[in-house]
């Protein structure tokens, strides 16, 4: 997706529709990743509890992905509207009523409606301003929930409640096997429609943007709405994956908030490639796995692991390694 | 008031790499932290005297700031911004695993000299010498960066490097000199920062990353490469969260970050610029 393109495409609609974009099918990366998704819970079910973590976690990398590598947002306070949408998941399955699908629907309402509610006073501000002032809304966010003991448990975490088999039919198990299928759909799903989203006018309008602001501005199109509008659909997906996580681990803790899990969800990012939808699930699955090993021998060992692997991608960015590779490759051929 | 210095102390050493030279490091902790731990290990350890190993330690972790800009952060001035945060981010990381291979993971106190430790009467009331210390000490680190970059040759030389790197240096001013002595300057300043707020902020290995939100807040409210906007700004989110901490303990850092995103709305490019 180069610059010329997009530009190109917004100033002459009729040679748009003429000459469609080359955009991948939206239906290629979902198939690919439901096909290695259902291996692995087959090939591993001893592992499932790793296999959900890594299906939840990708589809809030995803959401980071819509913010930071489409639209160009730099943000370090995207737990927020992951740990507001589990919370609303999980007190909802506690006072109202244990059924997954309009918990789900619950999380994705909170964490769009956070999204919506901050991002039209941050939007206003650009780069540095930006980034920290999203630091400084999840900060407040998980202030309140530090503080609002009754809803949220606070330090002890929000738990005790139990969620109804999904569709009446399948009960989550304590192998999680429920869990990590219901999971990877939901994750497809996404993966599916957000691929159609960001090749769609409106996002070929945000990644222009992202890429020339002002050119943008010239051009007519409303940069502030189309902005707010790619931050609260980030919003509904962070929320999503934030009830995901709440139904599945059957417990929310105020580190679903952290400054920390925004920090690490864009390394994740990074490592797989931004503004690619399938780079954050391959970012993901590679920073889960490296982390589940390293941690397991020693947790400073693992600071020492990560550390090395960001300073490497700045050094040698994944895709000039690749196009090295493939350079490599031709030469062989 | 004095935990309002030590922000400062340490987020003018930021202010100066992140406002003049246009770099986000967010490693800076990280040097709080080095700055710390070599104070700590060489009064302990080594059993120096604390007014010898103070400036000792601000030395070293100068130099370690100057190694790493030489091998490795020049290349970074280009970059985007967030790729120097990912890269710094990653540094943080790799020294707190260091430091903790080395120290272990347990608090680390500094012994203080039997003159610091007493409280001394100021008239009106007593305080601990050692916060005396801190709030002067930032006092003057205040005049003597203000003065620094404002009047001398050298500030003037790190604003043109800057400015217009290629023209500087065509002009005769030997600006990887320059970059290098104010990024080990900036640096050595989060030493200090680290040595001066031990008492208030712990020495453990997470420190770089517990207290670098802080601090990012701090120059991003004093707006970027302002001096006296840092001063302000860091006294006045301090007095904050102390006062938040004596009134309403069981709100946590809310009144904080309330007031910095207030403060940020207001005046996105920082306090004290127009």
């Amino acid at each position: 997706m180069n610059t010329q393109s997009v530009l190109t495409t917004q100033a002459t609609p009729e040679a748009a529709a003429q000459a469609q974009p080359r955009c991948a099918s939206p239906w290629l990366a979902p198939a690919i990743l439901l096909a290695a998704g259902a291996l692995a819970c087959l090939m591993l079910p001893d592992q499932l509890g790793l296999l959900t973590r890594i299906f939840v976690t990708a589809l809030l990398v995803l959401s980071l992905d819509l913010v930071v590598g489409i639209a160009g947002l730099a943000t370090l306070g995207h737990a927020a509207m992951f740990g507001v949408g589990a919370y609303a998941a999980g007190i909802f399955a506690l006072k109202v009523m244990p059924e997954p699908l309009l918990g789900l629907a619950v999380g994705v309402v909170a964490g769009a409606a956070l999204a919506l509610a901050s991002g039209a006073f941050l939007l206003r501000y650009q780069g540095f301003t930006f980034l920290m002032l999203t630091v400084a809304v999840a900060q407040i966010v998980l202030s309140l929930a530090q503080k609002a003991r009754g809803w949220t448990g606070a330090d002890d975490g929000l738990s005790g409640f139990g969620i109804d088999p999904l569709f009446g039919r399948f009960a989550f198990d304590l192998e999680g096997r429920v869990a990590a299928w219901y999971a990877l759909a939901v994750l497809v799903l996404v993966l599916h429609l957000l691929s159609r989203l960001v090749n769609s006018p409106f996002g070929l309008a945000v990644r222009g943007i992202h890429e020339n602001r002002a050119r943008m501005a010239a051009l007519g199109t409303p940069i502030y709405v189309r902005l707010l509008t790619m931050y609260t659909i980030a919003g509904a997906v962070a929320g999503a994956a934030g009830a995901l996580s709440a139904q599945t681990n059957a417990v929310v803790g105020l580190d679903s908030l952290s400054f920390g899990l925004s920090a690490e969800i864009l390394v994740m990012l990074i490592l797989g490639g931004a503004g690619r939808l399938y780079g954050a699930v391959i970012g993901t699955v590679v920073f889960t796995l490296l982390h589940h090993t390293a941690a397991s021998i020693n947790p400073y060992h693992w600071l020492f692991v990560v550390g090395f692997l960001l300073m490497g991608v700045v050094l040698v960015p994944p895709a000039r390694l690749l196009g090295f590779v493939r350079r490599r490759m031709g030469a062989l051929q | 008031m004095a935990y309002g210095m030590v922000l400062f102390v340490i987020a003018v050493g930021l202010s100066i790499t992140l406002g003049l030279m246009r770099f986000v490091n967010l490693s800076h902790g990280a040097f709080a932290m080095v700055g710390g731990y070599c104070a700590a290990l060489l009064v302990r350890e080594a059993q120096w005297n604390f007014w010898v190993a103070v400036p000792a330690a601000v030395a070293l972790t100068a130099a370690l700031g100057a190694v790493l800009e030489a091998s490795v952060f020049r290349h970074l001035y280009r970059r985007k911004e967030l790729e120097q945060v990912l890269f710094t981010i990653g540094l943080s990381f790799v020294l707190i695993a260091t430091t903790n291979a080395l120290a272990g993971p347990q608090v680390q106190l500094i012994p203080l000299p039997p003159a610091l430790a007493g409280p001394i009467d100021l008239g009106w009331r007593t305080l601990p010498a050692q916060r005396l210390l801190v709030i002067g000490a930032g006092l003057g680190i205040a005049a003597l960066a203000a003065w620094v970059v404002a009047y001398t040759r050298f500030g003037i030389w790190l604003r043109a490097a800057v400015d217009h790197g290629g023209t500087a240096s065509s002009l005769g001013i030997p600006i990887r000199v320059v970059q290098c002595a104010s990024f080990a300057a900036g640096a050595g300043l989060a030493g200090l920062g680290g040595i001066l707020g031990a008492e208030l902020m712990p020495l453990e290995p997470y420190y770089a990353l517990k207290y670098l939100v802080l601090v990012l807040v701090v120059v991003s409210v004093g707006g970027m490469g302002s001096i006296a906007g840092s001063l302000v700004a860091a006294v006045a989110l301090g007095l904050i969260e102390t006062a938040s901490k004596y009134l309403a303990s069981d709100w946590g850092s809310l009144f904080f970050f309330v007031a910095m995103a207030f403060l940020l709305a207001w005046r996105p490019n920082g306090l004290l610029k127009r």
